[in-house]
């Protein structure tokens, strides 16, 4: 009789086990190429369309097309050349010339001569350096969409970093490098940190929509950024141009000129790593997705939507405020009234593409670092204006927002992603 | 207990005003630390009240004003009323709202007028000329989200708009034929942000985001390409002033309202035909019950996607109108990223305005008030810099938003993809 | 002659479920078919294809011995077809007479709305039904009552013969289903064929002239009031035998754990809901708060759980005051909460299940280490609950979105009983549930009061409350009412106090207890 029983709870003890194992148990995963199929087929779509734009404003081979039926020949190859010639300007800008690479090999074989090598290293360089702030600031957009907040101010925190490091930079004297140096970037990450702040605090207090703020925000930065170089911040001269920092405040560079890549990279990488562990390991993490994912449930279970819109927004300007520091700290090591970036609105798109995770994010700004960086050269050597690029990241962003069109144009069937991030909650309430 | 009820409702509502009171007192703080405290006892300050060519039946005497004891008064009111909401609190605010912030609006302009003499129908005109554009994205706000369609691309569509109309405007040496290709082209746009946010069921702000960077680029990389090569292509000249006949001659007002281009007089037709649409006949019937419930209208029989195809699209075409001011209505060249957040400012004044055209055309005026601030007061050399005066505009908006949302109740459905199943 | 309506073989699948499976219907002309199921039974799929809003996968629809295809509403209302939804479909800023037009408007000049035109024709419609309404009153404004007439005018605008009234009876007090019955028999009595759909037993045998039982997508059977019992239909319904009552022990009410002084809420628009609510809640028994939705219940329980701040008033818990302090704050006291609208407000859905069994206990060990999450302890305490509350999922890693209803609601069960709590508020526990589910949950709840815990129910389902409550308060319009044992507690007084009726003159209409022996909604 015991017996019997014993075996009972033995059984039911044993389904138990079994249930619970396989309530554990973990479901392969998608495979990676499902996971990269998208956000790939989205840049070659969108670099497609741009060669159509890019051939069809091209004025000598627009003329071609109105003989298009007397020599069909003729106007094609013209726009075959036309893309070519804009696309290897592209690749030579951000990668650089292999016949150059060559080159450069022999000549240091021969002769020692590290010039070379450093002139066909230059456009690598250059990308490398313009990916640094892209990584920043993707992490910035990434970090609000986390939290569903769409913070478009990135741009103008860029500002406000780089003028609250650029001034560290020249007016505190004296100090080493190991110092002086972080002392000028966090106070440029914190200043943009409290600037984007503002719109977390607005938001969280009377509902008003950060887009909107953030984006009047960007406009007020660029003025009070105008004020301060035509004034308080302008060295002595004619041009609006802040005094240079001390060597103190420098980002370490590794190589000679004209090689800009500098430690600003690694700083990038680390923070993309610390962005991950924050946002994907940590209590403060999972309180900022939940609010992100909905922000009832989350208040809910008690977690304080106020303070993690405002934390996730501090966060997100003081990232976009690193781009700002980077660039003062690294690469112009001065700044000057002009210095509209750009980044802060690629960085829409970077994240978009990235899909908010911070790995996403870096490769997706090393993709646009090069775009980027090959785009100057593009626009010297092929005549196609920089602007290109903004008309790619669009349709980059569409590709990847509306998966439905991708699919249909090639065929596909893609996995359906569960749960977008919703930033469109109406007008606050 | 229905008695105890009221009476605690009542402290209720008194407490919720606590703040109100204490802020109207700041205003009246704030008008006396920096205006009153700086001004010279003996000056006064001249308001004109006329064109500066006399075109109205009559001319109106300027008004002259003793600068500090205006300043007095003004301050005088905004603490009253302060300490009225304190001690007993008004049934509604708004009116003492509008009050303590004209005061304070009429406060700075006595001050930065002092010992001087101010054009104020100057002013005003160029208020109602730089609302122009302002007016017009809201209107194509509300008509997009009286839809429950959020359309935050007005700003990609009016640069488009304005792009369109310059170019175009000079190829055909056509205004009109500019102005409709900026319709045309800002409409285009308006129906990819349909199609992305309606059957894509793309997030309203990611699709309107998306339309914005595009817009830019592409108007910037067509005007590398082509306006700044070719000047001839970026002069298209601009529709002059029509004084309306007899209007125009009203003093004060004429000069104001009816002495301006032919976009303006279409805003305010716009404004009267939007508003007697909107309220008065099926389409808007029908536009405001998607907006407000898409399913209840669904199930009699309103179809829902082509209503808000239909809305959006139009509101593209008025947005392409507000676009095409910024180039063939004022300054007659486009310059890259000329719309400068008009866009975005048109819709704090629809929410403002409480999604109504009515409302949002007198927000708008407030915020061409405060963008003309700086134009005018350089004249005056006001000690403040020209770029926190630019600001103001931004500024504005902000505190528009931070204060009217949450009392402002839009559209039930506003955002919302519309889901058939 | 042919039936006015005939359906034959009509079947939908969404992904993962057939909805409806083969399900064939007559309705004569002229009667009332009852179409009964639980929830999930697939009545609702049914109604919205016959009136065009979802497409059938197979099937044919005769109207009238002639077949018809039905591709949208539009469709529907030429032939006669008229719905009266279970959520209304009413836009709450147009008046009566907009909403009626909305979608065949009066016009004149052929550009202009004719507002007078429709209101004159709603008032005649009001006046042939006797439906009572004024043409320029706001939706928002009307209460539940009337707006389900404002929605059954809307059908017969439409000069639609063919009714079909969705879960009419789900808002309405016993005495509003009252008058909804003597209503829906007048139309009968002009002519008009009816569709009642309802998962209410009472209400079947009480309206009824044939009734077509559905389960699990399938038309298990047709009879007749006269032919059927409650037992036997409730058997047909679910496909077992259902205990009607739930079974539970004598409450032995300790210390009291919730204690509410005064309180007063006012809601985000300004206007006051909870207007002086005081009462307590002991350990160890259910108080139930009954009340036709919208009369402040839900801002009542958002203040409690510190959703919602309170303008005024105290609310303690085990002697703590609680009035002001954060939704954290009180979880951390030992309140669980099951929010009334588990999609909302209960769970994150594109979270995995395991987040959400942790979504309010994720900070503290031993899920967490200082800011570090303990995955794997997180994963284990999800298995454990899960398998303990029956939670039916293929793991714990599926986002509980993919969960069935019943599923998601256990998941939010087992999140909210399985912390060491002191207070449980419960709001539309079992809303749409299927009866398995129901239940399951309301064992759960009784289990919990019999450990000692005090419960808060609300619910507008006078059923789940005299079924689980110790005590029952009635709430109308921002007050409670009434406060009564649920042992002197007898439905009809209880519906004329959730209708604004005072106390006093509930307890004498209790006197002539002839009104209860004929209540037919009963």
């Amino acid at each position: 009789m015991s017996e019997q029983k014993e075996r009972a709870l033995q059984n039911s003890q044993d389904t138990r086990a079994q249930a619970l194992a396989r309530l554990l148990l973990r479901p392969a995963r998608g495979s990676l190429w499902q996971a990269i199929l998208l956000p790939v087929l989205a840049v070659f779509t969108a670099l497609i369309i741009g060669a159509l734009v890019i051939v069809f404003t091209d004025v000598q081979v627009l003329n071609l097309y109105k003989d298009f039926f007397a020599a069909p020949g003729k106007a094609l190859a013209a726009s075959w050349k036309s893309i070519a010639s804009a696309y290897s300007a592209l690749f030579k800008g951000s990668i650089g010339n292999p016949a150059e690479f060559a080159n450069a090999f022999s000549v240091l074989r021969e002769t020692g001569d590290t010039a070379p090598l450093r002139q066909a290293f230059w456009p690598i360089s250059e990308s490398l350096v313009t990916s640094v702030p892209y990584i920043f600031a993707g992490l910035a957009v990434a970090l609000g969409f986390q939290c569903g907040l769409f913070n478009i101010g990135a741009e103008g925190q860029i500002f406000i970093g780089a003028l609250a490091s650029v001034y560290v930079g020249y007016s505190v004297k004296g100090l080493p490098q190991y110092i002086h140096l972080p002392l000028a970037f966090f106070t440029g990450a914190a200043a943009a940190g409290l600037w984007a702040a503002v719109a977390g605090l607005l938001k969280a207090k009377t509902g008003a929509h950060e887009v909107i703020n953030t984006i009047m925000m960007n406009y007020i930065a660029f003025l009070l950024s105008d004020w301060l170089l035509n004034g308080p911040m302008k060295r002595p001269g004619w041009s609006p141009i802040s005094p240079a920092i001390q060597d103190s405040a420098w980002l370490p560079k590794f190589f000679p000129d004209p090689l800009r890549f500098h430690a600003g990279f690694f700083v990038a990488l680390a923070i993309a790593a610390l962005v991950y562990w924050l946002l994907f390991k940590t209590t403060i993490g999972f309180e900022i997705r939940s609010v992100g994912a909905n922000p009832d449930a989350a208040r809910y279970a008690g977690i304080s939507v106020t303070r993690n819109f405002i934390l996730a927004m501090f966060l997100s300007g003081a990232l976009a405020g690193m781009a700002g520091a980077n660039e003062v700290l690294g690469v112009n090591h001065q700044l000057a009234s002009a210095f509209s970036s750009g980044y802060g609105f690629d960085s829409i798109a970077l994240a978009l593409l990235g899909k908010s995770h911070p790995v996403g994010v870096v490769l997706a700004a090393l993709l646009f670092g090069t775009l980027r960086s090959g785009a100057t050269r593009m626009q010297s050597l092929a005549g196609v204006p920089i602007d290109i690029i903004s008309i790619l990241q669009a349709l980059v962003i569409i590709f990847i927002a509306a998966p439905a069109i991708i699919r249909w144009l090639y065929r596909l069937r893609l996995e359906r992603e569960v749960g977008e991030t919703v930033f469109t909650r109406g007008w606050g309430q | 207990m229905a008695v105890a009820a009221r009476n605690a409702e009542l402290t209720i509502a008194r407490r919720r005003h606590v703040g109100t009171g204490v802020f109207f007192l700041l205003v009246a703080l704030l008008i006396l630390a920096f205006f009153v405290r700086t001004t010279a006892p003996d000056l006064t300050t001249t308001f004109g009240l006329n064109p500066a060519r006399l075109t109205t039946a009559l001319k109106l005497p300027d008004l002259v004003l003793p600068s500090l004891p205006s300043l007095w008064f003004l301050t005088v009111v905004c603490a009253f009323l302060g300490g009225w909401q304190l001690a007993k609190g008004f049934r509604s605010t708004g009116w003492a709202l509008g009050v303590v912030a004209f005061a304070f609006v009429a406060a700075f302009l006595i001050w930065a007028a002092r010992g001087k003499s101010m054009n104020l129908v100057g002013m005003l005109s160029s208020s109602v000329l730089r609302s122009i554009p302002i007016a017009l994205a809201a209107f194509c706000g509300i008509l997009c989200e009286r839809a429950a369609v959020i359309n935050i691309a007005i700003e990609g569509m009016m640069l488009t708009g304005a792009f369109m109309a310059a170019w175009i405007g000079s190829i055909t040496h056509s205004l009109w034929i500019g102005l409709l290709a900026a319709m045309l082209a800002s409409g285009l746009l308006a129906a990819i942000l349909a199609v992305l946010s309606i059957k894509f069921k793309v997030d309203q702000i990611v699709s309107g985001t998306v339309i914005n960077i595009f817009a830019t680029g592409l108007t910037s990389y067509l005007s590398a390409k082509f306006l700044q090569v070719y000047q001839n292509l970026n002069n298209p000249g601009i529709f002059k002033p029509i004084p309306l006949p007899l209007l125009s001659r009203i003093p004060l007002i004429g000069p104001v309202f009816f002495e301006h281009n032919i976009i303006v007089y279409i805003t305010f037709l716009l404004l009267i035909l939007i508003h007697v649409m909107l309220f008065y006949t099926r389409w808007g019937l029908r536009t405001r019950a998607v907006g407000e419930h898409p399913k209840a209208a669904d199930t009699l029989g309103v179809n829902v996607f082509r209503t808000r195809y239909i809305n959006v699209i139009m509101g593209g075409l008025v947005a392409g109108i507000g676009g095409a001011f910024f180039t063939i209505g004022s300054v007659g060249r486009f310059d890259e990223v000329m719309t400068a957040g008009k866009g975005f400012i048109g819709l704090a004044a629809m929410i403002f305005g409480k999604w109504t055209p009515l409302g949002a055309f007198g927000s708008s005026i407030i915020f061409g008030f405060a963008d003309s601030l700086q134009t005018k007061l350089q004249i005056l050399q006001v000690p403040i810099p020209s770029e926190f005066l630019l600001m103001a505009p931004y500024l504005v908006t902000m505190i528009v938003l931070a204060g009217v949302i949450g009392r402002a109740v839009p559209p039930a459905a506003d955002g919302q993809p519309y889901e058939k199943q | 002659m042919a039936p006015v309506l005939e359906l034959r073989g009509i079947t939908k699948a969404f992904p993962g479920v057939l909805a409806n499976d083969h399900i064939d219907l007559t309705l004569e002309e002229g009667e009332i078919l009852a179409l009964l199921g639980e929830n999930g039974a697939g009545k609702t799929t049914l109604m919205n294809i016959l009136y065009g809003l979802y497409q059938p996968d197979a099937g044919e629809i005769f109207v009238r011995g002639k077949k018809v295809e039905i591709h949208q509403p539009n469709d529907a209302i030429r032939l006669g077809i008229g719905m009266v939804h279970q959520h209304f479909m009413l836009v709450p800023v147009f008046t009566v007479t907009e909403n009626v037009m909305l979608g065949v408007e009066s016009m004149r000049y052929g550009l202009f709305l004719d507002r007078r035109k429709a209101a004159d024709k709603v008032r005649e419609i009001s006046k042939q039904y006797k439906l009572e309404v004024n043409p320029d009153d706001y939706i928002k404004d009307l209460p539940v009552g009337v707006q389900q007439r404002v929605e059954i005018i809307k059908v017969l605008y439409r000069k639609a013969d063919i009714l079909i009234l969705d879960e009419p009876t789900a808002v309405l007090t016993p005495q509003e289903v009252e008058e909804l019955f003597k209503i829906i028999r007048s139309l009968k009595a002009q002519g008009k064929s009816i569709i009642f759909i309802t998962h209410k037993l009472k209400e079947v045998m009480a309206i009824a002239d044939r009734i077509t039982v559905l389960r699990q997508g399938r038309a298990v059977g047709t009879t007749t009031p006269a032919e059927a019992t409650m037992e036997k239909l409730a058997q047909m319904m679910v496909g077992r035998e259902v205990e009607l009552v739930v079974r539970k022990k004598e409450a032995k009410p300790g210390d009291v754990v919730l204690d509410v002084e005064n309180l007063h809420v006012v809601d985000h628009r300004g206007t006051p809901t909870v207007r002086g609510v005081t009462f307590n809640v002991r350990a160890g028994e259910v108080l139930g708060v009954a009340g036709v939705q919208g009369n402040g219940q839900t801002e009542l329980v958002r203040a409690l759980t510190g959703l919602m701040r309170p303008e005024m008033g105290r609310i303690r818990i085990n002697g703590v005051d609680i009035t002001n302090a954060s939704p954290r704050e009180i979880l951390e006291q030992g309140v669980a909460h099951v929010p009334e609208d588990r999609q909302k407000d209960g769970l994150i859905l594109k979270y995995p299940v395991h987040d959400n069994l942790v979504l309010n206990t994720y900070y503290v060990p031993p899920f967490a280490k200082g800011l570090n999450l303990q995955f794997q302890k997180i994963y284990e305490a999800a298995a454990e609950r899960a398998y303990e509350f029956d939670i039916r999922t293929p793991n714990i890693y599926v986002p509980v979105s993919t969960l069935s209803g019943g599923n998601q609601q256990k998941t939010i069960v087992a999140r909210e009983f399985s912390r060491p709590i002191r207070l449980l508020i419960a709001s539309q526990p079992t809303r749409g549930l299927d009866v398995g589910s129901i239940e399951y949950i309301h064992q759960r709840i009784v289990q919990k009061r019999d450990e000692g815990c005090a419960v808060l129910l609300v619910s507008p389902e006078l059923d789940e409350i005299l079924a689980l409550s110790d005590r029952i308060a009635v709430m109308y319009r921002g007050q409670f009412v009434a406060i009564l044992p649920a042992a002197e507690a007898t439905r009809q007084q209880l519906g004329l106090l959730m209708a604004g009726v005072t106390a006093a003159e509930a307890m004498a209409a209790e006197e002539a207890p002839a009104a209860v022996e004929e209540n037919p909604a009963l």
